[in-house]
């Protein structure tokens, strides 16, 4: 590793403060040029906030950014460029209608008026023969995988003569080979004295990967340290400041029981809608007492695996059994009195009215056990208990019941739709990503509850992208990939690497670096 | 007899064509850039009345319509700065301009109704106008005719070929990603409304100038609306464009030609055979052009904070 005596970068004395909360508090920073430097915290840390300061996206209250040691303004990502800064955001900005080339010569402002399509495809050759980013330039970009679409946006920010690069959660919803892949990227371009940071909260990357490793936590810096210095534990203790809960452990190997499965599904297939993806053949089974984690790249038919359990989505072949009946047809209503629990994707999208308060939202997944008087009135008393025992044991904090639910933090609102779900002892429960936003406590809170429903005998579909939670917590896995089920085990009879190649489809190429 | 209901035919589908091919065109590079807007109608009728009030005062048929085209445009910014810079509801404010429209063009119109002007006239093509069947039908027609296919060819051009048509995509597309890359989408979008304006104010000058030759109060009769439901059936793209706008100048003319003609069948449900068409457009394209959709149409960017 070899750093330059000056820094391209540095932060001095950045604030930010949103409406009841300091995101950012004094922050000081340097970041040289190759290097690749980390930037570690849970959420709300404050790590992407200082990141989209850096690329114009907001407006420091305090503080001054320096670039080569000259004092800078970035108003705009338009300023940031300027500065031959580059971000590639969690959620890739890229225009899924327009082709690879179109998305690049969007980026590049030195083009002429009338773009000259075969000067962009073969600049885009060049430099993705050298950092090894082969994409094909032509192709809609809704064609692409995850993986592909993160190449794309990183091509981008190089064709544009970035220097100092910043990345957030790159490894978020990629397959463990791409990542080595992405990282193998990142050390050619430390190579050629690019600045690169990477703002993720994933402890075994940032140790692997990075040269420098930057702690945040509450707005502030905890600490910086050299990457070879840093240890798991001395990142835990100073990303939270205090011990973290063990994450629980698997039951024992005992074998789900041999009774009638709770959930069943019968080679439903459905209809692909827009640019969504149909579901083909799927044969799967959940019985009492089991967990059933589903892996996946997303997009690949877990959503509607979970529209089609609920009833949202019509099977448009096969047949669908709950509790040993044939529910094929059932309405959504049916299928949630039979005992059916939903912790969906994205919780604000499908789960929850931000605008209604909080008890309001708990009430609304199951007006009539509230109604009183026929509809007349609500049992308003009833929901408070009940949502106040549930966020109890659940060990989650309680939070004000009269205010809009959407004021709360991504997180607090994932744990009330969690409270309320898991109120009412659910048979079956379906959970998306049950454990994204929420920070590492409540995380191994929110497991422990799905471990104790499932030794209570309720019978759980996980879906998730989250390898480790799924291998931990999972009695079966099933891997999905464009809408089918191409392979099931025990979590004890597969590795995780084998099952990054299952989900991506690919077939071990790169496996000898893995 | 039959021929010549062909050539009177054909000529009316061109002639009524050639507004709804230029308020259709209009309402495309709007919709690209994400904004979807209903006050077409009103662009359209005060293009008609300018044009129409200039050319009887100056007795200049050309000024008519670059009057008309400026007057579109200026009145089209009232709309942008209610979406873009009020970041209001685009229907709501769509609705709003058309009938704000049809009231200041009536007002404006009032003193001038009833007056005939010789408004644009036919140029006929050498040569090519003698021709038996084709030159009545092909070359025989306004100036205004002879630039509407061009001018589609030009906005096909600007919005595939050129760095600004791909931003103006990208913005319609997704905004963020588009301010993300160092794009204006505001800017954008204020570039094409006046534009969409300058559009929407030749469609109305061609109505009063070159169809009617006279004003009358909401002479535009919905055609406003057709463009919005031609740019559904033209799936977004400028070239499709002209045969949406061709088919349905044709069934306008049609209507047109059996009115005159005194075919019995009740003058309203003639009347209703544009609007037919539309529906049925609408009903046929309704699901299928899901992914021809821009991304981000209706939408307001919020920017970033």
């Amino acid at each position: 590793m070899k750093i330059n005596p000056a820094p391209l970068l540095s932060f001095r004395g950045i604030t930010k403060s949103f409406p009841a909360v300091l995101a950012n508090d004094h922050i000081d920073l340097d970041i040289y040029g190759g290097e690749i430097h980390a930037l570690l915290g849970e959420n709300g840390a404050g790590k992407s906030t200082l990141m989209k300061i850096l690329y114009g996206f907001y407006q420091a209250d305090g503080g001054s950014i320096l670039v080569n040691g000259q004092p800078v303004q970035i108003r705009s990502p338009h300023d940031a460029r300027g500065q031959r800064i580059g971000m590639v955001f969690q959620d890739f900005i890229l225009i899924p209608a327009l082709t690879v080339a179109e998305n690049i010569a969007l980026f590049l402002s030195d083009l002429p008026f009338i773009l000259d399509n075969d000067a962009i495809v073969s600049r885009i050759e060049n430099i993705s023969e050298r950092y090894s980013l082969q994409v094909k330039p032509e192709a809609p970009v809704w064609q692409l995988s995850v993986g592909e679409r993160q190449k794309v946006e990183l091509l981008k920010l190089l064709l544009a003569d970035a220097r100092i690069l910043i990345l957030d959660e790159p490894t978020r919803s990629l397959a463990p080979h791409e990542v080595i892949g992405l990282f193998q990227v990142l050390a050619n371009l430390r190579r050629d004295g690019y600045a690169v940071v990477v703002i993720t909260h994933k402890m075994k990357e940032v140790l692997e990967c990075a040269d420098r490793i930057t702690v945040m936590r509450r707005g502030k810096i905890a600490s910086t340290l050299l990457g070879a210095e840093a240890t798991e534990n001395t990142l835990v203790s100073l990303m939270f400041g205090k011990a973290v809960a063990e994450s629980p452990q698997r039951r024992g190997e005992s074998p789900p029981e041999e009774g009638i499965p709770f959930l069943e599904l019968k080679g439903v297939s459905t209809q692909p809608e827009g640019t969504g993806i149909g579901l083909k053949e799927i044969n799967l089974t959940v019985r009492p007492g089991e967990i059933v984690g589903v892996a996946g790249v997303s997009g690949n038919g877990q959503r509607e695996l979970g529209d089609v359990v609920l009833s949202i989505e019509k099977c448009a072949r096969g047949t669908k059994y709950l509790g040993g009946q044939d529910a094929t047809r059932w309405s959504v209503a049916q299928v949630r009195n039979s005992g059916t629990a939903f912790i969906p994707e994205d919780p604000l999208g499908m789960a929850a009215f931000p605008w209604l308060s909080v008890q309001e939202n708990m009430a609304m997944s199951d007006v009539s056990r509230y109604a009183r008087h026929g509809g007349l009135s609500m049992d308003w008393e009833a929901v408070r208990t009940d949502l106040q025992a549930s966020l109890k044991r659940l060990g989650f904090q309680i939070p004000p019941f009269y205010v809009p639910l959407g004021i709360l933090s991504g997180g607090n609102i994932q744990r009330m739709i969690l409270a309320r779900e898991m109120a009412h002892n659910p048979r079956l429960i379906i959970a998306f990503y049950p454990t994204r936003g929420l920070d590492v406590q409540s995380a191994v809170a929110a497991r422990e509850v799905l471990l104790a429903s499932r030794d209570a005998g309720a019978a759980i579909l996980l879906i998730s992208e989250d390898l480790e939670e799924l291998f931990s917590l999972s009695d079966r896995l099933a891997v999905m990939l464009r809408g089918e089920i191409v392979a099931t085990s025990a979590p004890r009879d597969i590795t995780v690497q084998e099952i990054g190649y299952l989900m991506t489809g690919s077939k071990g190429e790169g496996a000898e670096r893995g | 007899m039959s021929e010549l209901l062909l050539v009177s035919i054909m000529i009316g589908a061109i002639q009524s064509g050639t507004p709804l091919l230029y308020a259709t065109l209009s309402e495309t590079i709007g919709e690209r850039v994400g904004i979807i807007n209903l006050g077409l109608e009103g662009i359209m009728l005060i293009g008609a009345v300018v044009g129409f009030v200039i050319t009887v005062l100056t007795g200049n048929a050309a000024l008519g319509v670059v009057a008309a085209a400026l007057a579109g445009a200026l009145f089209n910014m009232i709309f942008a700065f209610l979406v873009i810079t009020r970041r209001a509801n685009q229907l709501a404010c769509g609705l709003a301009l058309m009938f704000c429209g049809v009231g200041l063009s009536a007002l404006i119109g009032a003193p001038f109704i009833g007056r005939q002007i010789e408004g644009l006239n036919a140029i006929k093509i050498p040569v090519f106008s003698d021709l038996p069947f084709f030159g009545r039908a092909f070359f025989q027609h306004d100036i205004l005719v002879y630039l509407a296919i061009p001018t589609a060819v030009v906005i096909w051009w600007f919005l595939f070929k050129t760095r600004w048509g791909l931003s103006l995509r990208a913005v319609g597309e997704n905004p963020t990603a588009a301010f993300a890359a160092g794009k204006n989408p505001y800017l954008l979008q204020y570039q094409v409304l006046f534009i969409s304006g300058l559009l929407g104010g030749i469609a109305g000058a061609h109505l009063s100038l070159a169809l009617a030759h006279n004003w009358a109060e909401w002479m535009t009769a919905g055609r406003g609306f057709f463009a919005v439901a031609l740019v559904i059936f033209a799936k977004w793209h400028p070239l499709r464009a002209i045969a949406g706008a061709l088919l349905f100048g044709g069934a306008i003319s049609l209507q047109l030609q059996m009115q005159a003609r005194g075919v019995p069948v009740s003058s309203f449900i003639l009347d209703m055979l544009p609007y037919v068409l539309s529906l049925t457009v609408l009903v046929i394209w309704g699901r299928t052009s899901r992914s021809a959709v821009p991304g981000s149409l209706g939408r307001v960017f919020q920017g970033t904070e």
